[in-house]
């Protein structure tokens, strides 16, 4: 199972307590009438979909109900932190090692084996 | 004359008890939500007459009531049957919310050298006496239904459940009472 750190409980509590919330730091505008569809639908609808570190909010929903942000790593699952809400985007920087898996080698990444396709 | 309704206990007196653990229903409570900032915490406490606790997965028993840390901003009390909270904060002017769910709730007891034994056969939290002493609560999950966990004592722990649920967690709670898990 896995652990998450829930910063108002201040301890790692079992990942079935949480709940994702899409994605993290996603400003409403201010002139909500005034913008065109196109901005609407940029907001509303239009998500990242990173390989690698990605901003979510995750809801402490079993236990303190409090809505946090957590920088997850989407390629190895790994949650590298989690802070409150409000507090502005974290400046993370994956450890060499961990950059490493987020490089899709590709098919050119491998010798070719018997049976592939020249 | 018009007959007035009269509220019945949820599973009222059931027990159940095998091996080194019991679970069984608790007697009707007094219960009040009670959401506040921080600002108001000193006022609503006095009015109490209990110090709701501000770290996390905490309590603080005084006399007969409870007063369980659920949320940075969110408490539950539980006081015997009757107990008039509602009126204690009628008069607190600092701003707060307080909602009474006396009968949302009903409470069973799991007592036994294997108690939290029992109730890890469905919740997913440590209940090692190091992480999780007496006095400590938590909002958690068992099986299929979210509680409220207090424990009294090493061996002793009361599971406020919402009172529909309550026949399926005292179930879920006898069948791992049953197996000795």
């Amino acid at each position: 199972m896995l652990l998450i750190h829930c910063p108002y409980c201040g301890e790692e509590r079992p990942e079935v307590e949480f709940r994702q919330s899409g994605e993290a730091h996603i400003a409403r505008p201010q002139n909500m009438a005034d913008i065109t569809d196109e901005e609407f639908e940029a907001f509303f609808f239009l998500r990242d979909n990173p390989k690698g570190v990605t901003f979510e909010r995750w809801r402490h929903v079993h236990g303190c109900a409090r809505f946090f942000n957590a920088a997850r790593d989407t390629v190895t699952d790994k949650i590298l932190m989690t802070y409150k809400a409000g507090l502005p985007k974290p400046d993370i920087t994956l450890p060499e090692k961990t950059l490493a898996l987020t490089v899709d080698p590709g098919v050119s990444g491998r010798s070719l084996l018997p049976g592939d396709a020249k | 004359m018009a007959e007035t309704a009269s509220r019945l206990p949820v599973i009222a007196g059931a027990r159940y008890a095998k091996g080194r653990a019991s679970v069984s229903v608790a007697p009707p409570a007094a219960r009040l939500s009670l959401r506040a900032p921080s600002e108001s915490v000193a006022a609503l406490s006095k009015a109490l007459g209990v110090a709701l606790p501000e770290k996390p997965k905490t309590s603080i028993t005084k006399g007969d009531v409870h007063a369980l840390w659920l949320g940075p901003d969110e408490w539950l009390l539980i006081g015997p049957d009757g107990h008039d909270f509602a009126g204690a904060l009628a008069k607190v002017a600092a701003f707060h919310s307080a909602v009474d769910i006396s009968h949302r709730n009903a409470a069973l007891m799991v007592e036994g050298a294997g108690a939290a034994d029992a109730l890890n056969a469905g919740c997913p939290q440590d209940l090692n006496l190091s992480a999780f002493p007496a006095g400590a609560c938590s909002r958690t999950l068992m099986g299929k239904t979210e509680i409220v966990l207090l424990r009294l004592a090493e061996h002793a722990f009361r599971v406020e459940v919402w009172r529909s649920f309550a026949p399926y967690a005292f179930d879920f709670l006898e069948d791992a009472i049953k197996r000795d898990w």
